[in-house]
Parts: structure tokens; sequence; C-alpha cells
């Protein structure tokens, strides 16, 4: 199946059973991009820079979307694994991969399962480990905040950059309604971390950047810094004027600050 | 008709409403005074007793870091009220078994429970309410298929006799099942399912279980118990569901003088306007489907509560079908008023008591009840009956 979104190709492919989107845009060396719990979402003013000169695949993760989320799919790691087969079915023996959020748990799962597929790596203010003491939630809870503090949260200028569901298409309002559904399922208990990673990291070899927005209300400076030192040789970039979602409030600056990562 | 007496052992003596975000989930606990808790726990347990004494059935439920129902863990309440009452049936309803890590556990309390009553249990399941998702740390996504898995899994608990068997399904895993002790009643106590859907009651047609619906008024309990017989008759049943499948909870006072009616049915409205709990506990992710979670997000749905407040007087609340009040004679004329409406049913489940109706009342409403009303309703609506026959007509 084609279909273009903005410059970007739209394409579908089976993995185990499981029916998912992706969108391919620009040539050249594979490079994965894993969208956070809001889904893909207007991501195109930040991926089209990225596509000059590389070939760039940014899937709708299972339950994301109009990828289809079977019954037996309840977990990260899960994903990791559909991941781990996307890759060789599109033959894409070597990568770099950006993960957003979500999509940066995503992306650990599946380096530290085949480090050596990856060629160098940036998590945008990634989740996936637990970090500090254990009666306090390492990130607030997103799923029981007034939406007005979860938007001052998530956002530098909610004003501008928030969704306004009365603005928005029945069918818009559908998938944000299953995507975050699928975000629940996946990261409600423990909440957004494996308590496995942190001792798996360790394997990870390539060359890793943490990119953190300096206004993001849920993944902290201080909890970046703890994850990094999970990751042998990790540095970390702080963007201003954006919060959770530097792709969203900062596209040219965030795209640009991952180019010189990638190309260093 | 049997009629049961329910109160949810509320705890109303709360700070100004203006003065918390919500009376669920986040309302702290030093609100509560333990002394003036344990004197409500006494009270609540005597006009139980009161109840089986008037010849009611028993009924209670179970909510979680909530003032409106100091219950959070209703086996023990049963336990209890096993032991003080000799003759009445016990409801449970119910147990929120999506909510729940062992449903192995469920299966030991009630089969305790049914041998302390000697046979007198009636075990209910629910799903667990959206607000709920949180002080039990449950996932929101796959509550039902949780639920229907737990129910199966405890099923098999109760009736298996002849040494462990094991248990690996999506959800639940158990290498060895073997309770002591077993239920009194054989091959278990009945089960009971609340809904508020109508997609619910045929899932639970189908199984033939006990469907009990709250509040749901006129169009809502017909469209429910029609999806229940819907399922029942495709599950292949024997005839059509009876009455006795069937049951209704509203809140209900019933007074000597309409004047007495009309105090007590006030006092009664606090289960409905206390209800003061904020968006983000009402609509968890995954907990309604994303066609209804995206009527939310544009403010276009009106939940439940929403629509109950919206009726928040006594006069509303008896029009829209969710309040029984008034004298004996009116009393009855409204419960057949909505029993011919939505096709009967065959248990009527009383919430005789909430938020600040004293001891006195909530006894003089019981005993109006039970001496005036019940045996009207014990007469007129026998439990064997076929439901589904409104306005004259056999639903097809």
């Amino acid at each position: 199946m084609g279909g273009t979104a903005g410059g970007a190709e739209r394409k579908t492919i089976a993995i185990a059973g499981v029916e998912m989107e992706y969108f391919e845009r620009g040539e050249g060396k594979p490079l994965l991009y894993l969208h956070g719990g809001g889904g893909l979402g207007p991501d195109a003013a930040f991926l089209d820079p990225l596509a000059r000169g590389r070939r760039v695949i940014s899937p709708s993760h299972p339950g994301f979307g109009a990828s289809a989320l079977p019954d037996w799919i309840d977990s990260v790691e899960d994903l990791a694994h559909i991941y781990l087969e996307f890759m060789d079915r599109l033959g894409l023996a070597k990568i770099d991969m950006i993960g957003c959020s979500l999509g940066g748990w995503i992306a650990n799962e599946i380096a530290t399962k085949t480090p050596e597929r990856v060629r160098r790596l940036a998590l945008v203010a990634p989740a996936g480990v637990k970090t500090g003491p254990p009666d306090k939630l390492d990130i607030p809870d997103m799923f029981t905040l007034p939406p007005d503090k979860l938007q001052s949260l998530l956002f530098h200028d909610a004003e501008t950059f928030a969704p306004r569901p009365a603005a928005m298409s029945d069918e818009a309002l559908r998938t944000m309604a299953r995507n975050r559904e699928t975000l629940a399922l996946l990261v409600w208990e423990p909440y957004l971390h494996n308590p496995k990673l942190p001792h798996r990291l360790h394997r990870l070899n390539m060359p890793a950047l943490f990119i953190r927005g300096a206004s993001d209300g849920l993944i902290s400076g201080a909890y970046i810094e703890r994850y990094a030192k999970l990751i042998p040789g990790a540095r970390i970039v702080t963007i201003p004027g954006a919060g959770h979602m530097p792709q969203i409030e900062q596209p040219a600056a965030l795209a640009k600050t991952i180019l010189d990562f990638l190309d260093a | 008709m049997r009629a049961w007496h329910f109160s949810e052992t509320a705890y109303p003596y709360l700070p100004p409403e203006d003065s918390y975000e919500s009376i669920r989930v986040t309302l702290p606990n030093r609100n509560y005074d333990p002394k003036v808790g344990a004197a409500l726990y006494d009270r609540y347990l005597d006009e139980w007793c009161i109840a089986e004494d008037e010849g009611l059935d028993i009924m209670l439920n179970e909510h979680h870091q909530t003032a409106t129902c100091v219950d959070p863990a209703a086996p023990l309440m049963l336990a209890a009220l096993a032991r003080v009452t000799k003759k009445s049936r016990l409801l449970i309803l119910g147990n929120p078994v999506a909510n729940r890590r062992q449903p192995v556990r469920i299966a030991e309390e009630m089969a305790m429970i049914d041998i302390l009553s000697k046979g007198r249990l009636e075990v209910g399941f629910v799903r667990g309410v959206p607000y709920e998702v949180s002080p039990a740390n449950s996932n929101p996504v796959r509550m039902n298929e949780r639920m229907y898995e737990a129910i199966d899994l405890i099923a098999r608990a109760w009736t298996s006799h002849d040494g462990p068997v094991s248990w690996e399904g999506r959800f639940f895993h158990h290498r060895n099942i073997n309770i002591w002790p077993r239920p009194w009643q054989q091959p278990h106590p009945p089960i009971w399912i609340s809904t508020t859907s109508p997609g619910g009651a045929r899932q639970v047609g189908q199984r033939g279980w006990v469907q009990a619906t709250f509040l749901t008024g006129y169009e809502g309990t017909r469209a429910i118990y029609d999806a229940y017989r819907k399922g029942w008759r495709e599950a292949g049943l024997a005839g059509d569901a009876p009455m006795n499948r069937l049951a209704y909870a509203a809140l209900v006072y019933c007074g000597e003088t309409e004047a007495k009616a009309r105090a007590g049915a006030e006092k009664l409205l606090w289960y409905i306007t206390a209800n003061k709990v904020p968006a983000q506990f009402q609509y968890p992710p995954g907990y309604m489907p994303p066609a209804a979670m995206a009527a939310v997000m544009r403010g276009t749905a009106l939940d439940q509560h929403a629509a109950h407040r919206g009726n928040a007087t006594v006069d509303k609340a008896i029009d829209a079908g969710i309040m029984i009040a008034g004298t004996p004679d009116q009393c009855y004329r409204q419960i057949k008023k909505l029993y011919d409406y939505v096709g009967g049913f065959g248990h009527l489940l009383n919430m005789g008591q909430a938020g600040f109706l004293e001891h006195d009342d909530a006894v003089h409403g019981i005993r109006m009840f039970a001496r005036e009303v019940y045996p009207r309703l014990k007469a007129d609506f026998p439990d064997m009956a076929a439901s589904g026959n409104y306005d004259g007509k056999m639903v097809a």
C-alpha cells in the first residue's frame, strides 16, 4: 500500500501478524525514528531536514496511528522484538536510531538486544529506567494529572503547542484516544520503566546522545543525568525553548543537534 | 421479588466541597476520624441487622480510597455479617476482579464466607470503577478480558474437589489450586455481575448469571435487560430469562407520611451530589473505547454521574427512575411503573442509606419499606416469571 504524508511515502507491512504502517522519506543511510507516546503526529517539520541525504523510516508502533494491536502485545519489550523483525524485513543491517520518550525506551530495548546493528543512538527525553528512590515517582503520573497541569509539564509554550480537541476531527480524536490507551497498556506498571533495562544498557557500545527540552516537566534533568550514566560514554544536550517534545516545539534546533551528532 | 438493603457505608463528615479537588482518590485521610469511623461501622452493621429482622436481604459493595464508601475490603465486612446474621442472603456486589491480582484468593475468601454463613452468600463481580484503577494500580486497558478470565478461574477453584488443578491463562497463572474450605453451596454460590452498558449485559446473559444495574433509569435499564435477554437466547439457555436473573439498584426511601418520605429522600441524594470527581480520574485511558473517549475529549459526552447530578432533586430522580421515594403506596406505584417499563426484574437493590441519613431515619425507611411495600412486591412480582414483557408485548 502506498500514499504520502507531507514529503513521506506511507507503506504497510505485516510483522509477526501485526499490520503496521510506516513512512519513508529520503534516500541514503537508514535512520529509524521511533515516536513517543502521542504517536507520529506532526513530526514532518523535524523529520524532513533529517531526510536530506538519509533514508528516514518512521513506523507507527503497534496500537498507535493506523497500526494494529494484537491481544498478545502488552509491553515495550514486545515492541522491541517487533522492530528487530522489522529491521530484518526491510534489510536494515545497521541503522542510526532516534527515539523520543516512549520511543527512546524502545530504542534502548532494541539496542541492548542487538548493539552491533545500531551505529548511533539519539534519545530525546527517553523513558525506560527507574533512577530515584522508591517512595517517589521518577516521572509525574501523566495518567492522573489534571489536563491543564499535564500540558504545562509537556510543553514550554502550551498555549501555542498543546492540542485543542475542540478543533480536531473525530478521526484525529479517536486516534489520540487510542494512542493514549496503547501507551497506558505498555507503560502502566512498572510506570514508564523496565527494571531489567539498567542491567542491560552497559552493552551499548555505540555513540549515544541524550537530548532534553529545558522546560520538560516530565523527564527531569536529574533523571537524564542518572540515565546517561548507564550508557558508556553517553553525552547530554539541552534544547532551550522546548518541553517534553522538542520535535514539536523546536524542530529545527532538534534536527540540527541530531544531524551534528549523526555526522560527527 | 426480593429486596436487599444496601448502604455504601459513606463517611460524610467532610470539609466544604470547594476545599477539596475530589472526594475520591486524592482526599487526604486526615479527614477521617477513626473514632467516628468506628461508630459508623457499628451503626451500618446494626442497620443491616435490622434489615434482616425486617425480612430483607443484605447487600454491600467495595470501593477504594474514597469517603463515599469506606469499605475497601468488602469480604471483611461480609465475614462480620455472616456471623451476626442468621437468615438473610448476603450479596457482595461486588468483588472488583479486574483490579485484584489473585483470583484464587477471592475464591478462598468467598468460600470462607459461604461456610461462615452456611450457604447464604451471593457472589457479585464487577470490573471496577474508573477512578479506582489508580488506587489499585490496575492497568485500565483490557479490564473486561481480565475480569472474565478471573471469574472463570474462580469458578474452577470453587468446583474442583479432587486435589490440585492448575491455570495458565492470558492474565493469570497458578500451578496449584486446591482451596480449603470449598463453598457450602454446590456447585458454587450464585454469581452476579453489575454493568451499566448493554454490551456488557449481553455477555452476562450468555452466561446466565444475575445481571444487576445501578441507577440506569427507564431507558438505560430496558436496553440493558434487552441485551441480557438477547445474550441468554444466543447461548441457548432454557426458556426466557426469568425475573430472578435481573436486579435493579435505586435510591429507596419509604416514609410513613409524604413529608417524612421527602425529608429522607432529600438526604439520600447525597450519593449523587457529593460525588465530586475530576475528569482525569473518571476517564482513564482504555476504560472506554476510543470513539467514546473522543466524545469525552470533545466535551460532548455526559458521564452517568454528571447526568445524575442534573437529576439531583427528589422529583427529577423519581422521574428518571433512579429513586423510589414516598409513602408506601407511592413507592409501590413507582416500582410497578419502572418494572412494567423495563420488562420486569426480580431483585430490588435498595440504597436505603446514604450520606447524612441518620440511623433513626434510615431505620424508619427500612421498616416502612419492609412492612408496607415489600409484601405487595413479593405477591405481585413472582421470581420465576419470564422477563421482557413490557408495554403488553413480549420482546422478540
